[in-house]
């Protein structure tokens, strides 16, 4: 149970700034996901907020508690890492017991049901005896988020835990996490990844952060459907929201639109753009179909099923009425 | 068919070649240690005839089993410190951020550069300074200074190696600098610690120049002083037997914690040179 908040923090590596000024409150019990392109300073910010890396300027509190100086495990965090980090030379019992084994006067019966609880939660209680190097990718990092959850942490960190495992394994972990926040409904949760998918399935809020500030927080569906800025509105979603800009833009009374593909149709006449089919990806449940409008990139469409429209043909296409994105020559929407 | 069979020949009378010249010497210590007499001085490839004599003569001849008991003594001690020493100071190197980390690393290499007999005089003085002249502790001071750089590079290198994830999953689970470096690091480093630990007392096990300068008396001498030393009846008699009986019972220990520790040792100097 804590409640995160950050006063305009900063982080420089010597003469370079990452972290330019972020303030930003958790709420206790939040799923809160940092997404954004690599080198925004989200990973850095996990890293301040963990207490792995040092504050260079700013405030940061955990329920009204300054822990500027306070390191990682007095703060009450439990991180897990990328690449795992489970200790090579420990079987999975011990990997997860050893941060209790620290804490001094700890009954050792209490250890093993702590332990035993979270092996239970993430159904690794079969391995317990095993070797780390013994275990697949899955495995292990679900030992990784054991090792955190045995020590009952204030809040939780992620650092983009599913960017080593496969496809399919992604998407079942993403959904064991899901299943976890559920669960463990007291504990604040942060999680980093530059992948919209997962911000978008597992966040109650989503930080989206460029160039070490924060661009826009909301839930997943206020990103979505009023995004602050260019940048967020091509961010989140996919496939990617069209940009149309200049003279094609000009019905709109905007210097650039933007409309996401699913918002779009593709009408016999009367559209508002046309241009031919150059390129159609087929997947089945949907289709996206390339359509050169005369924009500087292809305008994207979605169609359910597969499609019926082959390359070379002239299409008309036009926007869902109240789905036009409009935005001003800095960016910013216009509402 | 017959090019293949002549590489193969080649490639082991080569190996034989190498065996020999490798292994011979020794053989030959042996060999004579185990002769009495005249017989020492009758060159012969296969024992003739196998006699304890010298054995008996040289353990109980003045100090010899107390000089090998130095010996054991400081080269254990020498590997204990120095790789306590090297174990701490490398954490600090490869792992805490500091000015002038590079150039102190570069300055501890720079260190072993240095020939023994080009500091033996000022190192003679700061053991007289200390008060430790004559005594085990002389030797394992100088020792413990010229096996440390090795020691800090080797592990030093190993331990950047270790991923620095690890280290931080060890932070947030509360682990303290030391806590780290026992519970974590060195279970992972072994095969660099026996290596590492191996050769500092090879090296301290054979010292002979500061051992000979550092001590005076019989009983605080160390083995190899000792057999250098060894006197026969007169001045013009040289104990050969018994000398070859000394340089048997020394080597034996070396060639043990060798073949001990060989699998770790092979892991180890390949360990740190390719990832993985």
């Amino acid at each position: 149970m804590a409640k995160i908040e950050l006063k305009d923090i900063r982080k420089s590596f010597g003469a370079v700034e990452v972290i330019k000024g972020v303030s930003l409150d958790i709420r206790s019990g939040e799923f809160m996901v940092f997404v954004g392109p690599s080198g925004c300073g989200k990973s850095t910010l996990l890293r301040l907020i963990s207490g792995l890396e040092d504050i260079t300027a700013g405030e940061m509190s955990f329920d009204g508690q300054v822990v500027n100086a306070l390191t990682p495990s007095k703060r009450g965090i439990a991180m897990v890492f990328q690449s795992y980090a489970l200790y090579p030379h420990m079987t999975v019992y011990e990997n997860m017991a050893f941060g209790l084994t620290l804490e001094k006067g700890k009954p050792k019966e209490e250890i093993k049901k702590r332990v035993h609880r979270a092996a239970e939660m993430l159904q690794i209680s079969d391995y317990l005896d095993r070797l780390p190097k013994q275990l697949s990718g899955g495995q292990r990092q679900r030992v990784a988020i054991g090792r955190a959850i045995t020590r009952d942490p204030r809040v939780f960190l992620f650092d983009e835990p599913l960017s080593n495992l496969d496809a399919a394994l992604r998407v079942a972990t993403r959904i064991e996490i899901a299943k976890l926040h559920e669960s463990m409904r007291d504990t604040t949760m942060v999680y980093v990844t530059h992948d919209q998918v997962e911000a978008m399935t597992l966040a109650d809020r989503i930080c989206v952060l460029r160039d070490g500030l924060v661009e826009q927080v909301g839930t997943p569906m206020e990103l979505y459907e009023k995004p602050d800025s260019m940048f967020v509105a091509g961010f989140i979603g996919s496939p990617k929201m069209n940009f149309i800009s200049g003279k094609l833009a000009e019905g709109f009374n905007a210097p650039t639109v933007g409309v996401r593909g699913e918002h779009l149709v593709i009408k016999p006449s009367d559209g508002v753009w046309s241009g031919e089919v150059i390129h159609s990806e087929n997947l089945g449940s949907d289709s996206y179909i390339y359509v050169n409008v005369g924009s500087e990139e292809p305008v994207v469409v979605r169609e359910d099923g597969a499609t019926k429209h082959a390359v070379g043909e002239h299409v008309e296409i036009a926007p869902i009425d109240g789905r036009v994105h409009r935005f001003d020559k800095a960016g910013k929407p216009i509402r | 068919m017959a090019w293949a069979y002549t590489k193969k020949a080649a490639f082991y009378l080569l190996v034989l070649v190498i065996v020999v010249v490798s292994v011979f010497p020794f053989y030959y210590a042996i060999l004579t240690s185990f002769k009495s007499g005249t017989d020492l001085f009758r060159i012969t490839y296969w024992p003739t005839s196998i006699s304890f004599d010298n054995y008996l003569s040289v353990l109980n001849q003045g100090s010899f089993p107390r000089n090998v008991l130095n010996s054991i003594f400081v080269s254990t001690l020498v590997v204990v410190l120095a790789l306590f020493l090297a174990v701490t100071a490398s954490f600090a190197l490869s792992r805490v951020r500091f000015r002038g980390r590079g150039l102190l690393l570069m300055t501890i290499l720079a260190v072993s550069m240095f020939p023994q007999i080009a500091v033996l005089a000022g190192l003679f003085e700061v053991i007289r300074g200390l008060g430790i002249y004559n005594t085990p502790w002389a030797l394992i001071f100088s020792y413990t200074i010229f096996t440390l750089p090795f020691t800090v590079w080797v592990l030093t290198t190993f331990m950047r190696d270790l991923p620095i994830e690890i280290e931080e999953a060890a932070i947030v689970d509360g682990a303290t600098p030391w806590v780290i470096i026992r519970r974590v690091f060195m279970p992972l480093m072994w095969p660099a610690l026996v290596t590492t630990g191996l050769l500092a007392f090879i090296a301290a096990w054979n010292e002979f120049l500061f051992a000979l300068t550092f001590t005076s008396s019989n009983t605080t001498r160390t083995v190899p002083v000792a057999i250098a030393l060894l006197s026969g009846g007169s001045q013009y008699e040289i104990p050969w037997g018994n000398i070859m009986a000394a340089s048997v019972i020394v080597t034996v220990p070396l060639v043990a914690l060798v073949l001990i520790f060989q699998r770790k040792i092979v892991s180890g100097l390949t360990a740190g040179g390719v990832k993985g």
